[in-house]
């Protein structure tokens, strides 16, 4: 095998060998390697075929920009990874990682089928093939795309993993642990602020860790050395937090961001087995400061994207940082001073290397440095084409125009087995984005710049612009100074020498003989977008940036065009004659890479995803076979069904011994508010539509609440227990809301009144009996209590104990059958049920869920506000017209009740529906018309609630009809998929209208 | 996310507060009194300005108040807070 590793660094531990699989086959690397790194020493340059020209595509870049070397890390089903770039995915035994995108496989070799049909998959392809005939795209471009669109495999099983969440509080964040961020986190840790710096590399230190050129040097040192001081002292820093492997995900406003710390993605899979795999950091920061540095931009050129190709600073990297060289005979395409640093380091190695420079002519002390090395330079020229398949192994250079818009002369072929590219830098201005912040562009360089710093928030270093190293360290040191309104005197004496560029020239699509339609010059290399599809986009209309990128899909792929963008920005402003500046740029979304759901859900997964509230005798109602039925949190028996009884079945059973001997239901979820003080009647009174003043103590009142604009809210009973003291319910689902509501009217409307409020709902339990028999069950759970109807009548309430434990009774009833809830102390819920269950067994006392009680209510005609009432409906439009005071003042939303919408006669009105058919049971959601000939149908409204009653052994329904109050009798058609159902509008209480029951 | 600085409880994550709208429209004394539109215009309109903004908000995983917030919609900070009943601060009239 061949060895691309030819020297030794610090970084690399050569006598540490890894085994990991690539594609299937096994290979050796180096602990502190990277996948690419390791890939590159065994001379493995191709790892993928591109999205949509299938073209062989090699590793590019050492970082997050990655646009190639993405891989599927793993096969488990569960454990599986798309998406993960080589070049920042450390190595570690026992590593299998295969290419995406690599149909059939890598090494296929026919030329690329889409590369042939490449002429039919122009910029907007995926937009213009869905105008074409259907038959096209079903049998040529779906198949193609299906085979195609490699971009990784989902797993297909539930995440092992363990994530986790920290919330941190700091009063200074550094983003970036080069030179810059270095010197920010121990000026401010050293001023006695608390600091957290974070880097996404395994080790601090940035591009200047690897520097080794003479040119650049700190207080005589070459300029790693010194760094590495620093960092040694940085780690003795007490209030400073350092935290490697972690990179910041999303910067929201109020300088609150997200970061993802790795733990364990670097670790052999025996050692990863119960830890937490990655850990999302919650942080408030009182200020920022961004030192996230710059990415090299490649260059656009005719054939730019063949394996071998990669940006000038990586070669420089794999080499110095790793110790891999990247070729035997490298040429360098530049178009600024950083690609001689690789060419001098790599000469220094003894490899054979050349530079093409675009500019006329340059000097520096680099540039000094490389021609006195001998190495050969060809200034005022371009690269105008490359060749290989597998892997470039030579290429064209051409002589440029006077001005820059042309090639002239001859071309020169040179034979070379890697080329690096450089096109200048661009600071990653992402965090500064997200976080709101706006841009200035620098024509001197083409780049975009944080264009204001805000008190709370800073960038230095590159990402700010400042490229060379006096600059860096000289204008960090001040403004963060400035910043954190600190006086540190640690870098006064700094002695600073460095390489000054003094040239630049910068071309976006570079000149070429052959015509663009002929030429593939590729921006986006992930989503194959070329310098062609967006001229063509350019051509057909497009103007805006954020148009142009998704027509041509360049910058959409998992790099967010962190290569591409800048590139599609300068052709646009070239091709339309308009200043780069003045086009804006796209919006650079978070996460800056891609985040796992795991890291954003941390725990809260399984029985952690919601909160479960349960009642006091949940266990009873488990132990009992009930199903349950989620009703906000609360987990609520539905039905109880016996064995071979399905829910139909059950619900039957349950209804019918309801209203022949005695039911038993938990209503320990119903809303509970203690209201007292002197003004709880006046209260009351103003939040519900009916009166309150005169209600006895002992008593208990029906209440409806309505939103100011008129429209039912909630309702409930509520008690009236001593002269100012009150207890409400309210709906299960509405409780908080209600609370909510009732307090903002209180604070800040009649902060005058004397009242408060007090959620109780958790603090009881409730069992509710109800049936002809329950005044003989309650009899023997109260032997003491008088339960005469004279001395506790319906719609009252006393108080008794059970067993010493002091209970509220309140006979009410939402079934229409004589009835009594029994609310205890929480505690003793359970126990309460039990002697329930136990005195009633001789009534055969029969506990039914949800679908009961509604079935009950709804042979009454009782509403179930959220079920028949959708915050469109009115107390009249319910025909609840007797529950709203005319007398009253004022209450909530009694002006809006004579609004001239909510008085109109052909509002949607509460009514019941029978079924010709009486076996007929409607479907909830249902559509009302009266007639199905003429088109388009009138709809009328829909049906609110539906069931067969046991009781009535017929079909019965509530709905909402358009001036349903005046229609009664008459014949509606409920148009189903395949039939009509006929129905009569009827009243809505279908049993016991003259409430005999309530005090049978 | 914003840092909302509760007149009762002190700074605290924005996820603990509930938002309610625009604040400083008091409920008529005598609904009855007005007119379908002068009743609308309290029920239903509401200014959405680009700029400085007087809210409601209601620490609803905390002490439960209700107060208001000075906020600029422009760029979110929150310039002043303060207790229902008060005056909003003159200087951002
Ligand atoms: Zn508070």
């Amino acid at each position: 095998m061949p060895n691309y590793r030819i020297h030794k660094t610090e970084y690399i531990d050569e006598t540490k060998r890894v085994s990991f699989k690539y594609d299937g086959k096994t290979y050796f690397g180096c602990e502190g390697d990277t996948l690419a790194s390791a890939l590159l020493a065994n001379g493995i340059h191709l790892v993928g075929r591109s999205f949509k020209y299938h073209r062989p595509r090699g590793i590019v870049s050492c970082g997050a920009e990655e646009p190639n070397a993405i891989c599927q890390i793993g096969s488990k089903k569960d454990l599986t990874e798309p998406n993960v770039r080589a070049t920042e995915l450390e190595l570690y035994e026992g590593l299998e990682a295969s290419s995406q995108n690599c149909w059939p496989n890598v090494k296929f070799d026919i030329g690329g089928i889409n590369n042939f049909i490449s002429p039919l998959i122009p910029a907007g392809f995926y937009y213009k093939t869905f105008m074409w005939p259907k038959s096209f795209w079903k049998k040529v471009y779906e198949p193609l795309i299906r085979l195609s669109a490699g971009l990784g495999k989902s797993p297909t099983e539930p995440d092992p993993d363990i994530y986790d969440h920290k919330h941190v509080h700091y009063d200074v964040l550094v983003i970036g642990g080069g030179i810059s961020g270095i010197i920010a986190a121990k000026m401010a840790a050293k001023n006695n602020l608390k600091t957290l710096l974070v880097d996404d590399k395994k080790i601090l230190g940035g591009s200047t860790i690897y520097q080794n050129n003479e040119a650049i040097k700190i207080d005589d040192k070459l300029s790693s050395e010194w760094l590495k001081n620093e960092i040694q002292e940085i780690n003795k820093l007490s209030n400073l937090t350092i935290k490697t492997r972690t990179s910041i995900a999303a910067y929201h406003g109020y300088n609150f961001l997200l970061a993802k710390e790795n733990l364990t993605d670097h670790l052999p899979e025996e050692k990863k087995k119960n830890k937490i795999r990655q850990r999302l950091w919650k942080i408030r920061a009182k200020k920022v400061v961004i030192a996230t540095g710059s990415i090299e931009r490649p260059l656009v050129f005719n054939n730019n994207d063949r394996p071998g190709i990669l940006l000038s600073n990586s070669i420089n990297k794999y080499l110095d940082f790793y110790g891999v060289s990247c070729g035997e005979n490298i040429i360098l395409f530049t178009n600024n001073d950083s690609a001689y640093e690789t060419s001098i380091s790599l000469h220094k190695k003894g490899i054979k290397n050349l530079i093409v420079d675009l500019r006329k002519s340059a000097s520096s002390e680099l540039i000094k440095q490389a021609e006195s090395l001998g190495i050969r330079i060809y200034f005022n020229h371009v690269v105008t084409n490359t060749f290989g398949y597998r892997k470039i192994n030579s290429l064209e250079i051409m002589k440029l125009s006077e001005d820059g818009n042309t090639t002239v002369g001859n071309k020169i072929k040179l034979s070379c087995d890697c080329l690096g590219m450089s096109g200048g830098w661009t600071p990653m201005v992402h965090m500064h984005t997200q976080s709101g912040g706006k841009l200035n562009f620098r024509d001197d360089d083409q780049v975009f710049l944080p264009k204001e710093n805000s008190e709370d928030q800073i960038s230095v270093g590159s990402c700010n612009g400042d490229f060379d190293l006096e600059n860096i360290i000289d204008k960090t040191v001040n403004k963060i100074n400035k910043f954190l309104d600190i006086d540190n005197q640690d870098y006064q004496d700094t002695n600073i020498i460095c390489s000054k560029e003094n040239d630049k020239r910068n071309i976006w699509l570079l000149p070429n003989k052959i015509p663009l339609g002929k030429t593939k010059c590729f921006i986006d290399f992930q989503n194959d977008s070329t310098a062609k599809d967006i001229k063509l986009a350019l051509k057909e209309g497009f103007r805006s940036i954020e148009h142009v990128k998704r027509y041509t899909t360049t910058g959409m792929a998992t790099d967010q065009g962190k290569l591409s963008n800048m590139h599609a920005l300068g052709i646009i402003a070239d091709t339309a004659g308009v200043k780069m500046g003045t086009l804006g740029t796209t919006t650079f979304r978070p996460p800056f890479t891609p985040l796992t759901f795991g890291t954003l859900v941390g725990r809260n997964v399984g029985k952690f995803f919601e909160v479960v509230r349960k009642t006091s005798m949940h266990e009873w109602h488990v132990e009992n076979n009930a199903e349950f039925e989620n009703v906000g949190q609360w987990k609520r028996p539905w039905y109880y069904p016996k064995k071979g009884e399905n829910m139909h079945d059950a619900v039957q059973r349950e209804s019918k011994a309801a209203r022949d001997s005695a039911g038993i239901l938990d209503a320990s979820t119903l809303g509970k508010i203690d209201i007292q003080g002197t003004d709880a009647s006046e209260f009351l009174n103003r939040v519900y539509t009916n009166a309150w003043s005169k209600l006895a103590i002992g008593k208990c009142r029906y209440g409806l609440m309505l939103n100011e604009d008129g429209m039912v809210y909630d309702d409930g009973v509520t008690t009236r227990i001593s002269e100012n003291h009150y207890l409400m319910t309210t709906t299960t689902g509405g409780a908080a809301n209600v609370l909510s509501k009732l307090e903002d009217y209180l604070q800040t409307e009649w902060p005058e009144l004397d009242v408060y409020l007090t959620s109780v709902t958790d603090h009881y339990s409730t069992a509710s009996i109800c049936g002809p028999n329950s005044k003989k069950i309650l009899n023997k759970l109260f032997p003491n209590l008088d339960l005469s109807d004279e001395n506790f009548p319906h719609m009252s309430f006393k108080e008794d104990k059970l067993e010493n434990i002091n209970c509220r009774i309140m006979r009410i009833s939402f079934t229409g059958e004589q009835s009594y809830e029994i609310n205890i102390e929480a505690k003793y819920g359970h126990s309460l049920w039990k002697m329930c269950i136990e005195a009633g067994k001789e009534f055969n006392l029969t506990p039914y869920g949800t679908e009961t009680m509604h079935l009950l209510r709804a042979e009454k005609g009782f509403i179930i506000v959220g079920q028949d009432t959708d915050g469109t409906m009115t107390p009249s439009d319910l025909q609840m017209d007797w529950i709203v005071s005319k007398k009253k003042f004022d209450f909530i939303g009694k002006r809006s009740l004579y609004r001239s919408d909510t008085v109109r006669e052909d509002r949607k009105q509460l009514v019941g529906l029978l079924t010709d058919d009486p076996k007929e049971i409607l479907e909830e959601g249902a559509q009302i018309v009266s007639d199905v000939k003429s088109k388009p149908i009138d709809m009328l409204g829909h049906v609110t609630s539906s069931y067969f009653s046991p009781n009535l052994n017929k079909s019965i329904a509530l709905a909402v009809v358009r001036s349903g109050k005046t229609m009664k009798g008459q014949k509606l058609i409920i148009p189903m998929e395949n039939k009509n159902i006929n129905v009569t509008v009827s009243d809505t209480i279908f049993l016991d209208k003259e409430n005999k029951r309530l005090n049978a | 996310m914003f840092l909302i600085n509760c007149p009762f409880c002190g700074e605290r994550d924005q996820s603990e507060f509930s938002s309610g709208g625009e604040a400083h429209i008091v409920r008529p004394k005598q609904p009855t009194e007005l007119s379908d539109d002068e009743w609308a215009e309290y029920l239903f309109m509401r200014k959405n300005i680009k700029g400085i903004q007087f809210e409601r908000w209601n620490h609803a995983h905390g002490c439960r108040k209700w107060f208001n917030v000075v906020r600029d919609t422009s760029n979110d900070k929150i310039l002043s807070v303060y207790k229902m009943g008060e005056k909003p601060p003159v200087n951002y009239k």
